[in-house]
C-alpha cells in the first residue's frame, strides 16, 4: 500500500495520525472511537490520499483535523451535502461523514435522510452523546423528555429521535449501532459499513463526561444488556446467552427467557431482509422499553448507488451523442449568416 | 406563399402577443421571434407571464404577454411601447391596451369577447363595439370560429383541442403581416409534435389558415416589409439570457478543463439552467437537483474540493441560503461559481419579473468580512461570456464569485454573432502536485505572490493530504489558529487577494463621443434601455456619456478616474441606489439615482426625460 509516496509499505494505525494536538476534554468518549477509526484504516486497504473526512460542527466535527487523510471541517449540518457532491465527482475516493447527534439530527437533517435515501456512496458516523457539548450543555434532539439542561431548566418539552429509526425510515440500505469504548463491535461495524457500497449510516454510543456523563452506562458498562446482532444467526443475549428476541404476528419484538420461550421460538436476524420492517422493529428496543440495546448491522442491502447512476448516466449520453462539441452545441437550433 | 398585395416597408415595429396562461402566447412569440430572427433583422424580446401557471382562464392575473421588436437597424431594447397588439380575450386587451402607442393596430379574438369574459375582464360592455378603441385601428378576426372551422377534416382531434391551435392561426396571420418565413415554423411543428401527428397536422393547418386569411381578408388592404439589419458578417442565432449563461457554463467547463458539477433547486426564474445543463451529460456536466438551496451551494463546494468546476444556480429567495457556503467558500478559498437570475422582491416577492435588488446582498450578505468578487450580465448574449469571466476568476483565484443576472436576461432574447471558439481565454488551471514548503512539507495557505491565490490540492494527490475548515487559519501552514495577529493578517490577506482581481479584468469602458459633463453610469441589465436613452438625447442636441459596469467587484481600476471627471453622475437601477451607494462610498462623488422598481424594465423614453432634466440642470 502506498503511503503517499509512491512506496509499497504496510500502513499502521500511526500513519493516520496528523500532527495536530487532539483537543477534546480529558475522558472524552471521541479518544476512543478516534483510536479505533485511526486503528481501522489501514484494514480499507487504500492510501491515505484517496481517504476523505468530511465533518459538520460539534465536537466530533474535529475528527478530520486529527487523520492524516484529506478533511474538511464544513459548517453545521451540511458535511452529507457537501460529501454527496465530493462523491459522485470522484468515485476514486472513499469519503467518510463524522456527525453529532446535532448536527445530523437537528440543524442538518435534511441532509441527512436525503443523502441516505439517494445511497450516495458515504460512510456516515454519527457521534451520539445526547447533549450539545460544543455549545456547553444543552439539550440535543436525541435527549431524553424531561431532560433537564442550561437550556431547559425545567425540563425538556422535545420528544426524542431515536437516529437508526429515522435512518431505517430515510431508506438508508447500511444501518449499524456501535459503542464507543467497545474496540471489537466499533471495528467490526466499521469494516461492514466500508464493504458496503452506497450510503452506511453509523449511530456510536459516545459518553460526554462533561455535560452529560454515564448517558450509556447501562450498555457501555452493563455488558449483558448489549444484544450483539448476527445476520444469520437467532437473536440471544445476556451473560449466558439467557435472553432472547421473538416477534409476535403483529410483528412487534420482545425480550423472552430463552428457557421459557425455547430457542426455536427465537427470532433469527436477516440484516438483507427486503422488507426494512425488521430492521424497524429492531431499532425500537431501547433501554427505556425493553432493557436492552441491540449492536451491530441492523440493516445492509444492496441497492443502486446514486453515484453510480449519475456516472452510468454520462457514460450513456456520451454513447448516445458521442463526446460534446461546444461548436456543435452553440450551434444548436435556427441559424443563419450574414455576409 | 406568394405574395399578391401590396408591400409597405417599415424600419421597425414592436408586437406584443397577449392572451391567457394557456393560450401558448410565450410559444407564438417564440416562434415569430425565431422566424424574424432567421429574416435577420436585429431584435430583442420581453416575455412577461404570472408565476401562477395556469391563472383561472379569462382573468386579469392570468393574462401573459410576450413583446418583440424589430428593426433593419440595431437596436439595445424590446421597446417601450407596442406598435401592435394581439389580444386573444378581453383580459389581455385590458391588461395591454394602456401600452399600446397611439394609432397602434390591435388585431383582437372576437370570439373570445362574450359577456362572460367581458365581466371577467371588468368591461361593462364590448370595448370593441363601443368606442373605447377610436384611437387604435382595429382588426376584428374571429380567430377561434375559423381555426375550429379549418381543422374540421382533421381525424383524432376533439373541438377543443382544435380550438386551442387559434395561436398558430395567430401566428400564420402576423407572419404573413410582416412577411416573415414560415419555413421554420412549419418545420418546428412537425418536430415538436412529431409524437402527435394530428395535432402536427392540426397547428400546420391552423397557421396556414392563418396566413391565408391575411393574403385573402379585405381587412387586411397591405402587408409589411422589415428589411434585414446590417449586422457583422458570421453565423448568428436568437438566444435567451437563461441558454447564454448555460452555455457559458458549459465553455467554461471546457475552457478550464474541469468537469462541471451544478448544484440547484427548482426556482423562478433560473431552473432553466438546471434544465438544460441536465441535457448535457456528454459534456461530463454532472447535475444535481438537491433537497433545498443549502445542500445544492453545499454540493457544489463539495465538488470543488475535489477539482471540479462547482457552480450553483438560483434567485435571490435561493441565494440567501447559500451565504453560509459562501461563507464557507471565502474561507476555505475554492472556486464556486453562485448564479443569481435575480427577481422582484422581498421574499417570494413577484418570481416572474425582474429587479437588481441583489446588489448589497451579494456584496455583504455574509457574516464579518468576507469579500467575494461580483460580475453581472448586461444583455441576454452577454450571459454567455459573464458565465466564462465568474468562472474564470474563481478557478483563478480560488474564490467564490457571485454571478448577476435577473428575470428579464433569462427570459429575454436577441441574435447572437456565435463566437469563434479560438477567441474564447484559455482558463485552464494547475492542480498542486508536491510540497510547497522550504522543509518539503505541504502548506495549503502559501499563496501564490502574485495572485495571492492558495494551492488547489485535490484528494487523491499523494502526499499533500491536509484538513481545512471554515476555523481561522494560521496563514500558510493552514492549522487553527486563534492569534490575534495572524487572525488580522488573514482578514487582510483574503482582502487583498479579491482586490487585486482589479488588475486582471478590464477597464471600465467610456462612451462619449461629444465631451458630455453627464455621465450615466449603469449596470446589469439596463444596458439596453441607458444605450436607447442615451441615443434619444444625443438626437435631440445634448451631450452624455455614459459607461456600464460587468464587474461590480471589484470595480475596474479607472472606475474612479472614469465617475470624477464628469460633474453630474446619473445611475439608473430597478432598485433604489445600491451602486449609487457604493459609488458615492468609494470614490466621494455626488452621484444622483433614477429608481423605480415596477418588476419591469426601464423605458428608453422615461430614461431620456431623466438624463435631459440631469442635463439641463
Amino acid at each position: 500500500m502506498s503511503k503517499g509516496n509512491g512506496d509499497l509499505v504496510q500502513l499502521t494505525g500511526k500513519d493516520f495520525k496528523s500532527d495536530q494536538e487532539v483537543r477534546w476534554c480529558p475522558g472524552c468518549g471521541d479518544y476512543a472511537i478516534l483510536n479505533v477509526v485511526q486503528g481501522f484504516m489501514p484494514e480499507l486497504g487504500l492510501s491515505r490520499e484517496r481517504l476523505v473526512f468530511v465533518s459538520g460542527i460539534g465536537c466530533a466535527a474535529r475528527l478530520p483535523y486529527y487523520m492524516q487523510t484529506y478533511g474538511m471541517h464544513s459548517i453545521h449540518g451540511r458535511a452529507p451535502a457537501i460529501a454527496t457532491g465530493l462523491a459522485v465527482t470522484r468515485p476514486d475516493l472513499s469519503v467518510w461523514v463524522v456527525t453529532g447527534d446535532g448536527d445530523a439530527l437537528s440543524i442538518g437533517g435534511n441532509h441527512l435522510i436525503h443523502a441516505l435515501r439517494r445511497n450516495v456512496n458515504l460512510k456516515i458516523l454519527l457521534f451520539n452523546n445526547r447533549i450539545y457539548g460544543l455549545t456547553k450543555g444543552q439539550y440535543s434532539p436525541t435527549s431524553e423528555l424531561g431532560k433537564v439542561t442550561k437550556s431547559t431548566p425545567m425540563g425538556s418539552l422535545d420528544y426524542p429521535f431515536n437516529p437508526l429509526s429515522i435512518a431505517i425510515g430515510a431508506e438508508a440500505s447500511f444501518v449499524a449501532r456501535a459503542i464507543d469504548t467497545d474496540k471489537k463491535g466499533l471495528t467490526e461495524v466499521l469494516g461492514a459499513a466500508a464493504r458496503h457500497r452506497g450510503a452506511a449510516f453509523v449511530e456510536i454510543l459516545q459518553n460526554c463526561n462533561i455535560y452529560n456523563d454515564g448517558a450509556f452506562d447501562y450498555v457501555r458498562d452493563d455488558k449483558e444488556n448489549r444484544i450483539y446482532l448476527e445476520s444469520g444467526e437467532r437473536i440471544r443475549f445476556g451473560a449466558e446467552g439467557e435472553k432472547g428476541v421473538v416477534q409476535y404476528a403483529d410483528g412487534s419484538l420482545k425480550i423472552v427467557d430463552v428457557e421459557e420461550a425455547g430457542e426455536n421460538s427465537l427470532l433469527v436476524h436477516d440484516a438483507s431482509h427486503m422488507q426494512a420492517s425488521l430492521a424497524f422493529a429492531l431499532s425500537r428496543i431501547t433501554f427505556e422499553t425493553d432493557g436492552a440495546v441491540p449492536l451491530g448491522v441492523f440493516r445492509s442491502l444492496e441497492r443502486e448507488v446514486y453515484d453510480d447512476l449519475m456516472n452510468d448516466q454520462l457514460d450513456a449520453a456520451r454513447e448516445q451523442s458521442g463526446e460534446g462539441d461546444l461548436a456543435t452545441l452553440l450551434h444548436t437550433g435556427d441559424t443563419w449568416t450574414v455576409a | 406563399m406568394a405574395k399578391v398585395k401590396p408591400v409597405e416597408h417599415l424600419e421597425r415595429v414592436v408586437i406584443r402577443f397577449a392572451g391567457d396562461s394557456g393560450d401558448g402566447m410565450q410559444l407564438t412569440g417564440d416562434r415569430f421571434t425565431s422566424e424574424t430572427a432567421a429574416f435577420g433583422n436585429d431584435l430583442a424580446t420581453l416575455p412577461d407571464f404570472p408565476a401562477e401557471i395556469r391563472a383561472p382562464a379569462g382573468s386579469l392575473p392570468g393574462v401573459s404577454g410576450f413583446q418583440v421588436h424589430f428593426a433593419d437597424h440595431d437596436i439595445l431594447t424590446p421597446g417601450d411601447q407596442p406598435s401592435v397588439l394581439v389580444a386573444m380575450n378581453p383580459a389581455a386587451l385590458k391588461v395591454n391596451v394602456g401600452d399600446l402607442a397611439k394609432g397602434g393596430t390591435i388585431i383582437v379574438n372576437t370570439d373570445a369577447f362574450n359577456d362572460r369574459n367581458l365581466q371577467k375582464a371588468g368591461y361593462a360592455s364590448n370595448p370593441i363595439a363601443d368606442g373605447l378603441l377610436s384611437d387604435f385601428h382595429v382588426h376584428e378576426v374571429a380567430l377561434s370560429s375559423m381555426t375550429v372551422e379549418a381543422l374540421k377534416d382533421v381525424d383524432g382531434i376533439t373541438s377543443r383541442e382544435a380550438e386551442r391551435s387559434k395561436n398558430f392561426f395567430a401566428l400564420g396571420l402576423m407572419s404573413w403581416l410582416y412577411n416573415r418565413p414560415a419555413e421554420g415554423t412549419l418545420a418546428f411543428i412537425e418536430s415538436k409534435f412529431a409524437g402527435r401527428p394530428e395535432i402536427a397536422e392540426a397547428n400546420t393547418k391552423a397557421f396556414k389558415a392563418g396566413w391565408n386569411y391575411g393574403e385573402t381578408s379585405e381587412d387586411f388592404a397591405v402587408s409589411y416589409e422589415i428589411a434585414p439589419a446590417r449586422l457583422e458578417p458570421g453565423t448568428y442565432r436568437q438566444i435567451s439570457g437563461n441558454t447564454a449563461l448555460t452555455y457559458g457554463l458549459v465553455a467554461a467547463s471546457k475552457l478550464s478543463g474541469l468537469p462541471l458539477f451544478l448544484g440547484a433547486y427548482p426556482i423562478t426564474p433560473a431552473s432553466d439552467v438546471l434544465e438544460q445543463l441536465a441535457q448535457l451529460k456528454q459534456f461530463g456536466v454532472r447535475t444535481f437537483q438537491a433537497e433545498d438551496e443549502i445542500a445544492a451551494a453545499g454540493a457544489a463546494l463539495g465538488a470543488s474540493f475535489g477539482g471540479a468546476l462547482g457552480v450553483t444556480t438560483s434567485a435571490g429567495p435561493g441565494v440567501v441560503l447559500k451565504s453560509e457556503t459562501v461563507g464557507l467558500a471565502v474561507a476555505l478559498e475554492l472556486p464556486l461559481v453562485i448564479v443569481d437570475v435575480q427577481r422582484a422582491g422581498p421574499s417570494t416577492g413577484m418570481p416572474t419579473k425582474p429587479e437588481q435588488g441583489d446588489l448589497l446582498m451579494v456584496m455583504f450578505g455574509r457574516n464579518s468580512f468576507s469579500p467575494v468578487p461580483v460580475v453581472a450580465a448586461a444583455t441576454p448574449a452577454g450571459c454567455f461570456h459573464a458565465a466564462i469571466e465568474a468562472a474564470r476568476i474563481a478557478i483563478k483565484y480560488r474564490t467564490p464569485v457571485y454571478l448577476l443576472s435577473d428575470a428579464y436576461l433569462a427570459n429575454g432574447s436577441e441574435p447572437w454573432l456565435i463566437p469563434d471558439l479560438s477567441t474564447l481565454p484559455d482558463i485552464s488551471t494547475e492542480f498542486a502536485t508536491g510540497p510547497n514548503g522550504d522543509d518539503g512539507s505541504f502548506l495549503p495557505y502559501k499563496r501564490d505572490p502574485e495572485t495571492l491565490a492558495r494551492p488547489w490540492a485535490i484528494p487523491g494527490t499523494p502526499g499533500l493530504e491536509h484538513r481545512i475548515g471554515g476555523l481561522e487559519k494560521e496563514n500558510e501552514t493552514g492549522n487553527i489558529s486563534y492569534d490575534p495577529e495572524n487572525h488580522d493578517l488573514m482578514v487582510q490577506l483574503r482582502a487583498a487577494k479579491i482586490a487585486g482581481i482589479a488588475a486582471d479584468i478590464p477597464l471600465l469602458e467610456l462612451d462619449d463621443p461629444d465631451g458630455a459633463d453627464t455621465l450615466v453610469l449603469g449596470w446589469g441589465s439596463t444596458y439596453g434601455a441607458i444605450g436607447a436613452a442615451a441615443r434619444r438625447v444625443r438626437a435631440g442636441g445634448r451631450k452624455v456619456a455614459t459607461a456600464h459596469l460587468r464587474h461590480l467587484n471589484p470595480f475596474p481600476s479607472n472606475t474612479g478616474d472614469v465617475v470624477r471627471a464628469y460633474d453630474k453622475i446619473l445611475v439608473p437601477e430597478i432598485n433604489l441606489g445600491q451602486l449609487r451607494m457604493l459609488i458615492r462610498a468609494e470614490y466621494l462623488v455626488d452621484a444622483v439615482g433614477y429608481n423605480k422598481v415596477r418588476g419591469r424594465p426601464f423605458l428608453a423614453a422615461e430614461l431620456a426625460d431623466a438624463i435631459t432634466t440631469l442635463v439641463d440642470r
